[in-house]
């Protein structure tokens, strides 16, 4: 494994020296991404479910390669939690702004695919002013989003059809679906999300 | 294409592949002892459940015949570095673990093995259901000797090397519930035992001074198994750790 790492570094020496006219930037842009390939094991961008956004179109996690994203699982009707993770989220994406080099996603994913239609997200996107794309907000079967929490590792329960319970983690994920980093609890300091996102958007 | 391969399955279901017998389980409502709310009555809708834990040989078959859930191919996503530990490679164990649960698998790893069944996991009540029978009786939670047997399997080690299907059957006709392996449940992850707390602490599994609270040897038990479930996850691959299917009737 090292070898090989070894070997993929010696060639991206020798790359970046036959295009070092090309500016600065675009390189360590390559080296970067090389880097975290290695990890690709790692990626969500495996999981084979099928998920439908608030425009009503229905994509699979891999269609979101080459965004940052940094994602939370939400339901619309809380009323406790969810407004916090809401504001947490536009706080973050405020910060980081959108004159990022590579784009980056915000996405809810829903622990109440059943209330949260693709329709009643739209609304939800409207209310809070989260209209345009960098906004996404998703849906998929129970099991798909058990699986999902799972990945991320939070922990939810049914309590009622209208009261969930579960623990409130923010993931970042690179542009390779590799989950880099979690800030978890309410009202905690958004800073290194921020900067998690900000190293790996530029 | 995901219609034909599901035919196929089924199909190959229907030629006889070796699969785990299940026994019905008729259902009925209990008081989980640690829900999300105290005193809340669960109700368990029939379903059939695996009569014994899945072994090391049928697991085989499920990796000969799904080749991503080899110990060499297993992405890091769906399994720590443990998974099949105890395997020589990808496709051999000692010859005499057959029949022993296979153990040192992922949440990710038991429930796609259950969905290439056309089962699934149990959920946490359905498991909790069936395992608060003895021989004799639908709920034995009260009968001090079950609960005492149940928690010295917790205390003796190596459990997990032994056949399935050895001990008496519950009164369901299912095994090894007790005494022999943790197992993983579709939801394993949804009761909160605060085991945010412990976060830092993954090898310290049980915390047994949390259960000083609970009233009496009954509650320890299934505390045990609580507290386990929520300090897990998914992608941990463990010693003591197995599965076994289910599936709606």
């Amino acid at each position: 494994m090292k070898q090989i790492t070894l070997f993929l570094l010696a060639m991206l020496f020798i790359v970046s020296c036959q295009t070092s006219t090309k500016d600065k930037d675009n390189k360590t842009a390559t080296s970067k991404t090389e880097t975290e390939q290695t990890d690709n094991s790692l990626s969500i961008f495996q999981l084979p479910s099928e998920w439908e956004t608030q425009e009503d179109e229905t994509i699979e996690l891999e269609s979101l390669k080459g965004n940052v994203l940094a994602v939370v699982m939400i339901y619309t009707s809380c009323q406790a939690a969810c407004p916090r993770l809401v504001a947490d989220m536009k706080n973050i994406q405020e910060k980081v702004g959108d004159n990022t080099k590579k784009p980056v996603k915000y996405v809810f994913v829903s622990i109440d695919p059943e209330t949260d239609t693709p329709q009643r997200f739209k609304e939800f996107s409207v209310e809070n002013n989260m209209t345009d794309d960098k906004w996404l907000f998703l849906r998929s079967s129970e099991d798909n989003t058990r699986e999902f929490a799972n990945v991320l590792a939070v922990q939810y329960k049914e309590i009622s059809p209208i009261d969930f319970s579960h623990s409130n983690i923010i993931s970042v994920f690179d542009e390779n679906g590799v989950l880099v980093h979690q800030q978890e609890g309410l009202g905690v300091d958004n800073d290194e999300t921020i900067q998690a996102i900000q190293e790996l958007a530029s | 294409m995901k219609n034909i391969i599901v035919f196929i399955l089924v199909l190959c279901g229907g030629l006889g592949f070796s699969q785990t017998a299940m026994q019905s389980i008729k259902g009925g409502s209990f008081v989980p002892l640690y829900g999300l709310k105290e005193d809340s009555l669960v109700v368990v809708e029939p379903f059939y459940m695996d009569k014994t834990p899945v072994t090391n040989k049928e697991y085989l078959e499920f990796v000969n015949q799904n080749k991503l859930w080899k110990k060499s191919k297993v992405p890091a996503l769906y399994a720590d570095d443990r998974y099949l530990q105890n395997w020589s490679n990808d496709t051999s164990f000692a010859k005499n673990q057959e029949n022993y649960p296979v153990t040192n698998v992922s949440w990710f790893a038991a429930k796609n093995y259950c969905a290439a069944q056309g089962k699934r996991l149990p959920t946490l009540n359905e498991w909790e259901f069936a395992a608060m029978a003895s021989p004799e009786e639908i709920d034995a939670r009260k009968d001090a000797a079950f609960t005492s047997k149940i928690l010295s399997g917790y205390e003796t080690p190596n459990t997990y090397l032994q056949n399935v299907g050895e001990d008496e059957a519950n009164y369901w006709g299912v095994h090894n519930l007790h005494g022999m392996v943790w197992e993983w449940t579709s939801d394993f992850n949804s009761v909160m035992l605060s085991s945010e707390n412990r976060n830092n602490n993954d090898t310290n599994l049980f915390c047994g001074a949390g259960a000083i609270g609970a009233s009496d040897l009954m509650n320890y038990a299934a505390f045990m198994r609580y507290a386990m479930r929520a300090s897990v996850k998914a992608k941990y691959s463990m010693q003591n750790m197995g599965f076994r299917c289910a599936k709606n009737k």
